[in-house]
């Protein structure tokens, strides 16, 4: 076990990967000085400007380039930046990629990485601080990843660069600086949510930096007699249905929250999904916390109304319990 | 070169050609007289020298990425006109399996990596093929064709600026067949046109009559020669007319009278290469002789394309993705 932030853990999967394998190689703006948010640093050196490629600010043609590469035989780890600035390449990535191997009658394989680091941060507005991860689960073809933790950062990033599906690796840009313990032995299945805390009285479903928010919440609700059960997704393509739907029949109570815009939100599948397959288990309502249909705007206090917050989590699952 | 090398290399052009026009008018029949090509074609009548000409200089391992407007180029880099035609009427035994059609037609077999239904999508994509190739210390070189509306988008821009800035083993070509889908390119095109804005980034740009298959051959292995040799990437600005509409459903009446028929009866491709074979001495029997093995030869392929059957529904949840594939979900 070794303590780092959740930015050195992705990095030490990527360098990891590189060092195992010469395919591997890593695309985007500014990476020989770290990108935006240090997820690079040192690798330009250690692996030279061939394999951590700077590039043109071009993201269609970063996109594109990299899957012409990934369909000759290399496996690209591409940088967007933001998420927010991906939308550039969004042929590239829905039309192109997701869609190659299915027209192609499985001629071919995109095994590629695509991380678009998200959500609201330190006053970025509203063009740096989406999450748009319902969009890419609506994508036949994509895996969608947000994971939440070192730990995962770590293992998830590992197994998603093993992957030879083309995988949307979604980082959340505040929690770079989060420490954790990480394993280096532990090998993620993708698909497997987290089971963040064991708990009989609600349910809680969330991923990325909500996830840890319900954890902090979890705590409030126990100090107050309530023992909520936390799943962190972690992994929206495939989700994992089969934890989800086992703690909802056991609890009989559904909360589901995350940063993103509700209307819309892989939220609303969630609790589609156990309206349709565990119903008849709930003993209460559901609580769906998300961000109004608005904008993220530049003003603290105006970018703070977007929040979903700890108290809203706390509020919501004792709702469920009709407390 | 010697004379029977020029005659040889002249008709082999010429049967290619055929081959491709003989290919485009036996789907145009299919999709026309016998509804069995259901979704749209995109006829290359009248643009085969580009094809015929470029592919004589790549091999079997160089990679090539098309367009909507892609048979000629697929069919002249190698690949089986049967599963072509299997793929266009969406049957078992397709390039692609019956999945992608006339706009995804694709023979990795054959380096062929797509054709493409987004107009200039190829562009980023196949230098990034040469990128790729680039990296992995191979010696093969990529073709990237796509046509004159392609200029107006991005990725032309992003692409061969991409390829200039890694000087990239890679050749651009545009097959400016004066259209863009039903409205005349020129009207649409700001500046001195597409081979200028290419050395604007960087690249060595070439013009060639498209419709000149001796030019277009002889200019891409000047080109080729190039860049098998270490040099960057090129630009190859083909001029060319389509003799159809922009789909084989569409008269393209918004042509200006006479034209097209001015355009087929003097700078029909396949008709320029039958003169410069005339005139180096095959007579017209030859010349007919070539021109009926290549339409017995797609009368057949459509035949037996038209016999084989559907795909498997189940193919159509086969080769999303290996995680979360329908097939798992449905389990």
């Amino acid at each position: 076990m070794v303590n780092m932030t959740y930015v050195e853990a992705s990095r030490l999967a990527v360098r990891e990967a590189m060092q195992g394998d010469p395919t591997v190689w890593c695309v985007g703006e500014d990476l020989g000085r770290g990108s935006v948010f240090g997820q690079y640093l040192g690798l330009q050196d250690e692996f030279g400007p061939d394999r951590v490629v700077d590039t043109p600010i071009s993201e269609a043609a970063i996109m594109g380039a990299a899957f012409g590469a990934a369909m000759v035989g290399t496996r690209p780890i591409v940088e967007m930046r933001f998420s927010d600035f991906a939308l550039c390449a969004t042929d590239e990535l829905v039309n192109q990629i997701a869609k190659a191997r299915f027209m192609f009658g499985g001629q071919s394989r995109a095994p590629m990485v695509i991380r678009k680091p998200i959500g609201i941060w330190r006053s970025s507005a509203a063009q740096h601080s989406q999450s748009l991860e319902s969009w890419y689960v609506h994508i036949p073809g994509l895996v969608v990843l947000c994971p939440a933790t070192p730990q995962d950062n770590y293992s998830m990033m590992k197994a998603a660069i093993a992957c030879d599906d083309p995988v949307v690796y979604l980082e959340h840009k505040n929690i770079w600086s989060m420490q954790g313990e990480v394993d280096t032995t532990i090998r993620a299945e993708l698909g497997k949510a987290s089971l963040r805390r064991k708990g009989r009285d609600v349910t809680i479903v969330s991923w990325s930096e909500t996830a840890n928010l319900c954890v902090h919440a979890a705590a409030t609700l126990a100090e107050q007699g309530i023992d909520a059960e936390v799943i962190d997704l972690r992994s929206l393509w495939p989700w994992d249905k089969g934890m989800v739907l086992d703690s909802v029949r056991k609890t009989g109570r559904l909360v589901v929250a995350h940063e993103s815009v509700a209307v819309g939100g892989f939220g609303g599948e969630v609790v589609a999904t156990v309206a349709e397959m565990a119903g008849d288990a709930l003993k209460g309502p559901v609580r769906r916390l998300g961000a109004p249909r608005s904008l993220v705007a530049y003003a603290p206090n105006l970018e703070d109304k977007m929040r979903v917050t700890k108290d809203m989590i706390v509020t919501g699952a004792k709702e469920t319990l009709g407390k | 070169m010697d004379k029977s090398h020029n005659t040889q290399t002249a008709r082999d052009l010429l049967v290619m050609m055929e081959r491709i026009r003989a290919f485009e008018e036996q789907a145009i029949l299919a999709a026309e007289r016998d509804n069995l090509v259901l979704g749209a074609i995109h006829p290359s009548i009248g643009q085969e020298a580009c094809a015929a000409g470029i592919m004589t200089h790549f091999n079997r391992d160089d990679i090539l990425l098309s367009t909507h407007r892609g048979h000629g180029h697929t069919l002249a880099k190698g690949a089986d006109p049967l599963a072509m035609m299997r793929e266009l009427l969406g049957r078992t035994g397709g390039c692609c399996g019956g999945k992608g059609g006339s706009m995804h037609i694709a023979d990795f077999g054959v380096g062929m990596l797509g054709a493409n239904g987004v107009v200039g999508a190829n562009i980023t994509i196949a230098a990034g093929a040469a990128h790729g190739l680039k990296m992995l210390g191979k010696s093969a070189i990529v073709v990237d064709i796509f046509g004159d509306g392609a200029a107006n988008r991005g990725p032309f821009l992003e692409g061969i600026n991409w390829a200039s800035v890694f000087d990239l083993p890679i050749l651009f070509v545009c097959e400016d067949n004066q259209y863009s889908a039903t409205t005349k390119t020129s009207a649409m095109t700001g500046g001195p046109g597409v081979a200028a804005r290419a050395e604007a980034l960087g690249l060595r740009a070439t013009v060639v009559d498209g419709n000149d298959a001796e030019a277009v051959a002889r200019t891409t292995h000047e080109i080729t020669t190039r860049l098998r040799a270490g040099g960057g990437p090129e630009f190859l600005h083909a001029i060319t007319y389509r003799q159809t509409g922009h789909t084989s459903f569409d008269p393209a009446s918004y042509r200006p009278d006479g034209e097209a028929e001015k355009s087929i009866a003097d700078n029909d491709p396949i008709a320029r290469q039958r003169a410069v074979l005339g005139a180096m001495g095959l007579d017209r029997a030859a010349l007919k002789a070539i021109h009926d093995m290549a339409q017995a030869e797609m009368v057949q392929v459509l035949a037996d394309a038209s016999a084989t059957p559907f795909p498997g529904d189940e193919t159509a949840f086969t080769d999303v993705q290996d995680l979360g594939s329908p097939v798992q979900e449905a389990r």
